[in-house]
């Protein structure tokens, strides 16, 4: 592909980290008691053209992580670091270029295209804002369009309203493309989706991933979809990361409570193998007025008085598997703490 | 008289800009009492609105409805709009997807139960509230009394879903719509509510009919399974028949969908393409231009149901 804009330089090598993220705050106000704690103090990174999935209930704050991290919605407290350089601090400007480094692809393909713009225009967009001629963005636009699998004499000019779900996402995706980004954080990128449909949409991404040498955050709600694409695995609950690990370990032996109860809430497409009775009961907690302590102890089996007063720390219990659980904490007081798995 | 459900040659089609489109082409069903049908199917298959033909709620919209429903004997589609009105809620209960979209925002839940019950079999308001509280508990709703006097808005999507189908369940229908009932509900919650669903089924001996998206659902909670694409339904049989042995290509092509691990050790078995414009359906079986096994007849002749073992049936041409 000629792409227009030039592509943006690596800086520190591959051992570097593509993105750095320390200590992410927001919470946003509701009135003047009470404020939700949508992402309270979010730690993670991700290797030059892994795929870090992010994968927790309605509520958990993934989606205003996404936004955090895309410079979207300021930050209360944080910082993310892109290849070595502060994309977004509290204070600082985002550059252009940093801007095209970062770009999101949002669940709702429809509200995310503009209705009055044509497929090629909405793709154009972007590189002529950045500086591009009119004539050669559409010509760009076109090769896009061809690469996410929508031959462009059949929709270049097509309104978002004449486009299929999995249509438009395609275009939201070469849309985000256009502007040569190196990480590409996608939000929920195929829930909207049929199950034929979003196995097109997954393997594309995947292969944009390696012909494109892009970093992928993946945000889900969906833990098939995750395990299917992700390298780095990040569970979070109301607000917090409560375990990462790598996506073979955490599939293979998940630690936390909460992330063993979402495992197991999963049903198997096979009849004979159905599950008895539910993981867990209740429904998340309001993030308004999480529980003190460990958030996720009002659902735990496993919750002890210690629970209630001790936020247990994200703590490495093996090279890259971190877990938030005083049972993953030798000597922590729990009944159970220090006990294999 | 065993049977709940009896739907034969259903056709419904919706009014467009390009005339008449046919949604639902043909569909035959039978529910025995007590037993539990998932209505498998992508977005745009026609399973959902087979399901609100069988209230009669499609010819309500405008839509032209014709071949014959029958709910526990008595022919829906003959009924009289007072008649219908009789037969939901008293002997067929319905599920939707969205409880906020079914549920009234300006009345308390407790009274929106209480009101099913003084509406379809004639009780005092306060054996209305008894029963109501009765049916909290049923559903297992934790604080009850507190509960029934909440607002829709004030209960948890859980809850609000539970709620819903304690309305639903107010008069012991013989007969359960339910319509992606747990869809739009987290993982954890998901569960919760399908395995109550699935006990009350059991206890109360509903026969259910299910809509769903999800292979992964219908597995948990069918006892058989319809697959429905473009309109008609392609494959049937018991959950186990279906999925675990499936013999149409798009029975095949969805369970290659399903992840199964990550993308180097599995990676998925695409679906070309999407599913045909019901306004301009492809001559023949309308899954040929998707399939992988279409031959010659596939794009001239539109199969018919054949019966692989007893109860398995597919709409294929292949191994005729």
């Amino acid at each position: 592909m000629m792409a227009p804009l030039p592509s943006l330089p690596d800086r520190g090598g591959p051992a570097q980290p593509m993105l750095t993220v320390t200590g992410l705050r927001r919470w946003f106000k509701l009135d003047s008691r009470r404020v939700i704690r949508a992402v309270d103090g979010l730690d993670f990174s991700v290797a030059k053209g892994a795929t870090l999935g992010i994968v927790g209930e309605s509520g958990c704050g993934k989606s205003t992580a996404a936004k955090l991290v895309a410079g979207i919605e300021a930050a209360d407290a944080g910082e993310v670091v892109l290849d070595g350089e502060v994309f977004w601090a509290r204070g600082a400007r985002i550059g252009p270029e940093a801007r095209r480094a970062v770009q999101m692809v949002f669940q709702d393909s429809h509200s995310s295209l503009n209705p009055r713009m044509t497929a090629a225009e909405s793709i154009a967009f972007g590189p002529e804002a950045h500086g591009v001629k009119p004539a050669v963005a559409r010509a760009y636009a076109l090769e896009l369009l061809e690469a996410v699998g929508l031959p462009p004499d059949r929709f270049a000019d097509r309104s978002p309203l004449a486009l299929s779900g999995g249509q438009r996402q395609r275009v939201n995706i070469a849309r985000a493309l256009a502007l040569r980004p190196r990480v590409l954080l996608l939000d929920e990128p195929v829930s909207a989706l049929d199950k034929s449909v979003e196995a097109q949409v997954l393997n594309l991404l995947v292969r944009l991933r390696v012909q494109l040498d892009l970093t992928y955050v993946f945000i889900s709600h969906d833990l098939s979809v995750v395990r299917y694409v992700a390298d780095e695995v990040a569970v979070m609950y109301l607000g917090q990361v409560v375990e990462q690990a790598p996506a073979a370990t955490i599939f293979a032996q998940p630690l936390h409570p909460y992330t063993r109860a979402l495992f197991a809430s999963k049903p198997s497409v096979d009849p004979r193998r159905r599950i008895a009775a539910p993981p867990i009961l209740g429904d998340p907690p309001d993030p308004v007025d999480p529980p003190s302590g460990c958030r996720f102890r009002t659902r735990c089996g496993f919750a002890e008085a210690l629970c209630a007063t001790g936020t247990p720390p994200l703590g490495a219990v093996a090279p890259g598997h971190r877990v938030a659980c005083w049972m993953a904490v030798p000597r922590s007081g729990h009944s159970k703490a220090g006990v294999a798995a | 008289m065993s049977v709940a459900l009896e739907v034969s040659g259903l056709e419904v089609a919706y009014r467009s800009a390009r005339g008449f489109v046919p949604v639902v082409r043909g569909v035959d069903l039978t529910l025995a009492k007590g037993r539990v049908l998932a209505l498998l199917g992508e977005s745009g298959s026609g399973k959902s609105v087979t399901l609100r033909s069988v209230v009669g709620l499609t010819a309500r919209e405008g839509a032209r409805v014709s071949g014959r429903v029958r709910v526990l004997g008595q022919d829906v589609l003959a009924m009289d709009a007072r008649r219908q009105l009789d037969l939901r809620g008293s002997q067929v209960g319905f599920v939707f997807q969205e409880p906020m979209t079914a549920l009234d925002p300006v009345f308390r839940v407790g009274d929106q139960i209480a009101e099913v019950l003084v509406r379809h079999r004639g009780a005092t308001w306060a054996e209305g509230m008894a029963r109501a509280r009765a049916l909290f508990d049923l559903v297992q709703i934790p604080a009850a009394a507190q509960r029934l006097r909440a607002y829709p808005s004030e209960l948890s999507g859980g809850l609000r879903q539970r709620a819903m189908i304690a309305i639903a369940l107010a008069c012991e229908p013989p007969l359960l719509l339910a319509d992606e009932p747990t869809t739009a509900l987290d993982a954890t919650v998901q569960i919760q509510v399908l395995l109550l669903l699935r006990d009350l089924q059991k206890q109360l001996g509903t026969a259910v009919v299910f809509v769903t998206h999800d292979l992964g659902v219908a597995a948990e909670i069918a006892d058989e399974v319809a697959v429905m694409y473009a309109g008609r339904i392609v494959e049937r049989g018991s959950a186990e028949q279906v999925l675990l042995a499936p013999e149409h290509p798009y029975t095949r092509a969805l369970l290659g969908c399903v992840v199964r691990g990550g993308y180097a050790e599995a990676p998925l078995v695409e679906l070309a393409g999407s599913p045909p414009d019901l306004a301009r359906l492809p001559p023949g079986c309308s899954f040929a231009p998707r399939c992988v096994s279409a031959f010659a007849p596939c794009g001239v002749e539109e199969p018919g149901e054949r019966e692989r073992e007893a109860g398995h049936r597919a709409r294929c041409h292949l191994g005729r």
